[in-house]
């Protein structure tokens, strides 16, 4: 039954995508598929972030850092040209084994470059290991000093990427070729490939969103939402705290890369500003609208508002935008949109219930309703 | 390195220490009476300075300060009344969003009202190229105003905590809050003030501040991470303790151009703040024990 109730808006997802794309055709709108494919990968971000947050309690002002990693190693790999270190050993040792592909950009000059799976691998590995290295520490926090560690870790990535000649100092790297996931199957920015796109980057989030449910109904959720209730107490009762707020620490920065290194590879093209304060605070408002501990109202929110704002519904204002979401929310619903129980409320009125707290309503007040 | 050198980087240091010691003296303030961090503490800085370089044009110099000054303190009383007040014990997470969204809207504001050129303020006495020498090397007077109003900044915030009734009740809160409010005092009238003295003391550093580094929409959030640091290099709380920080940081700073390249300085701020938190989280001079019992 429990299995049951879980698939079902999982199922609904997927209707939903593919009833957005249809839509798209027959509107003779595929234009916007271009910002839904963007805003699934940010999505990405923000459920892993979810988790992290909502579920585990730990605030991370970094995670736009994880994104920029894998985005960027991605990125410089398979973009610099290796054609005049060929005699290096390493290099030709890397060609034999191949990890290395010839390959021609626009202007028909040959370009030997990292075959873009390795490179996708490693951008993940090293953003991995690094949340590893780091989250050790960090984890230790708590509160204002958790927010500044991860802050600071975000804007030392910031700052690397921004005085590095390697990751094209304020310029980011550009013509980032396209990346071939299986034979005839392309990721990247051309118009004839905009359908396929879309259903990868919708695929991901789909197949990341099923990862993260089961997580968070398994022994491993049940942890993590007493280490947000108590850590102290969920200590006492015999939690390996620190090693699953690692954990969870290390897979929401892995969703975090994996989005960064295929964002790029669509893009065709990766800049500072992905790896800027404001994306990891943009990152952490939608998590905030959504509820917290809500997948799917994190989900939704970050559907809405990434769309929005990629198609410059905000203008100039978009930050700000951003920064006043939070405020009100946090405010007035800290709980989220959808914590204010407007449906139950609205069932309750339906149904010819005396209005009031039931018991269900209590229970998302806690931020521990299930999804 | 020769003497004359080593006394310039010495004093660059020093003016930016300065600065620094002030914005996390702001920190404490707040942190003190509220037991939050006011993340959008850097951008009171900015609006001083913005605020100043305005009125200027209408103005003189003495006055324009002043006056920005004190709209800076209202500004800062009215975002305490409206967005903190009426919370009934707002968890840290969430106090620490809503400061984040007001640093991000004030920034906006600031954007939209004053673009993003660089501003600033004239310097205070004679002009860029004239200069004051000491100990056989040559700073701008401008230095000796940083220095001298954020060390008057400092005695004096120590004299009103130390002797004015206003200032032991806001120690009192900061002690004991329950305690304070039993004996009459008015906690949530403390907190505002608090919000308007950190409010205040931080438009003045910008505006001295700004003949040297200019003042810029965006200098807010670089200015907060380097005051939190200060503010934890010195032990959360600790006021005094906050200023031999910031003398440190600054001076380690300024020293550190002449080994990485400039494009990492501020790195070296957050590399700093990343260690202490993981090896002293309680600060230089702080006791592991006292922070214990404390809420971050």
């Amino acid at each position: 039954m429990d299995q049951v109730r879980r698939i079902i808006p999982v199922v609904f997802l997927i209707v939903f995508i593919v009833a957005v794309q249809l839509a798209t055709k027959y509107t003779g709108t595929p234009f916007y598929l271009t910002q839904l494919t963007m805003s699934a990968y940010y999505s990405l971000v923000v459920v892993g972030l979810c988790v992290l947050m909502g579920y585990a309690g730990q605030i991370s002002i970094g995670h736009a850092g994880f994104f920029a990693i894998g985005g960027y190693i991605s990125a410089a790999l398979t973009t610099h040209n290796l054609l005049e270190l060929k005699d290096n050993a390493f290099v030709s040792l890397l060609n034999k084994y191949g990890v290395l592909v010839l390959r021609e950009d626009l202007y028909g000059e040959t370009l030997l470059t990292v075959h873009p799976w390795y490179a996708c691998l490693l951008a993940i590995m090293t953003a991995v290991i690094i949340a590893f290295v780091i989250g050790g520490p960090v984890l230790k926090l708590k509160g204002h000093y958790l927010a500044m560690a991860t802050l600071g870790f975000g804007i030392i990535i910031y700052q690397i990427v921004m005085a590095t000649e390697y990751f094209g100092e304020a310029d980011g790297i550009s013509e980032v070729p396209s990346f071939n996931i299986l034979p005839g199957i392309e990721l990247g920015g051309g118009f004839e490939i905009r359908v396929v796109n879309y259903y990868i980057a919708w695929g991901l989030v789909v197949f990341g969103i099923i990862i993260l449910q089961n997580l968070i109904h398994s022994r491993v959720g049940r942890a993590l939402r007493s280490i947000h209730g108590s850590e102290e107490a969920a200590n006492a009762m015999g939690i390996h705290t620190s090693r699953y707020k690692l954990y969870t620490f290390v897979l929401s920065a892995a969703f975090a890369a994996i989005a960064g290194v295929f964002l790029t590879h669509y893009n065709g093209s990766i800049g500072p500003s992905e790896a800027g304060v404001m994306k990891s605070v943009r990152y952490v408002a939608i998590v905030a609208v959504g509820g917290m501990a809500h997948l799917w109202g994190a989900l939704i929110m970050s559907v809405i508002l990434n769309f929005l704002s990629l198609r410059g519904v905000f203008g100039t204002y978009d930050d700000a935008v951003f920064g006043a979401i939070l405020i009100v929310i946090m405010l007035f619903a800290p709980e989220g949109i959808l914590g204010l129980g407007i449906f139950q409320k609205l069932k309750k009125i339906m149904s010819g219930g005396v209005s009031g707290k039931t018991p269900e309503l209590q229970e998302s007040k806690t931020g521990q309703k299930q999804v | 390195m020769t003497i004359e050198l080593f006394l310039q980087y010495l004093f660059a240091g020093i003016t930016y220490g300065s600065l620094y010691a002030i914005v996390a003296i702001g920190f404490n303030i707040i942190y003190n009476t509220t037991g939050i961090i006011n993340f959008a503490q850097g951008e009171f800085v900015m609006l001083g300075g913005m605020i100043a370089v305005t009125l200027i044009n209408f103005v003189p110099l003495p006055i324009a300060i002043f006056l920005a000054v004190i709209l800076t303190m209202i500004i800062g009383a009215l975002i305490e009344m409206i967005f903190i007040r009426w919370l009934e014990s707002p968890s840290v997470l969430r106090m620490i969003i809503i400061t984040i969204g007001l640093s991000i809207i004030i920034r906006e504001v600031a954007l939209h009202v004053w673009d993003e050129s660089v501003r600033s303020l004239p310097y205070f006495v004679g002009n860029e190229i004239s200069s004051v020498t000491i100990l056989g090397t040559n700073i701008s007077p401008q230095v000796l105003w940083v220095v001298g109003v954020c060390s008057l900044m400092v005695v004096a915030l120590s004299l009103f905590f130390k002797f004015t009734s206003l200032g032991r009740e806001m120690r009192a809160c900061a002690a004991n809050r329950r305690a304070a409010i039993l004996c009459g005092i008015n906690a949530k009238n403390m907190v505002t003030l608090s919000f308007v003295l950190s409010a205040g003391i931080g438009a003045l550093a910008g505006c001295v501040m700004s003949p040297i580094t200019y003042t810029q929409y965006d200098m807010g959030p670089g200015l907060a991470i380097k005051g939190f640091t200060v503010a934890i290099l010195g032990g959360l709380g600790n006021s005094f303790a906050a200023v031999a920080a910031g003398l440190l940081l600054g001076i380690i700073e300024a020293f550190s151009i002449s080994v990485v390249p400039l494009a990492f300085q501020d790195a070296i701020a957050i590399t700093i703040l990343l260690i202490i938190l993981f090896i002293r989280p309680h600060g230089l001079f702080g006791s592991s024990e006292a922070a214990g019992l404390k809420e971050f």
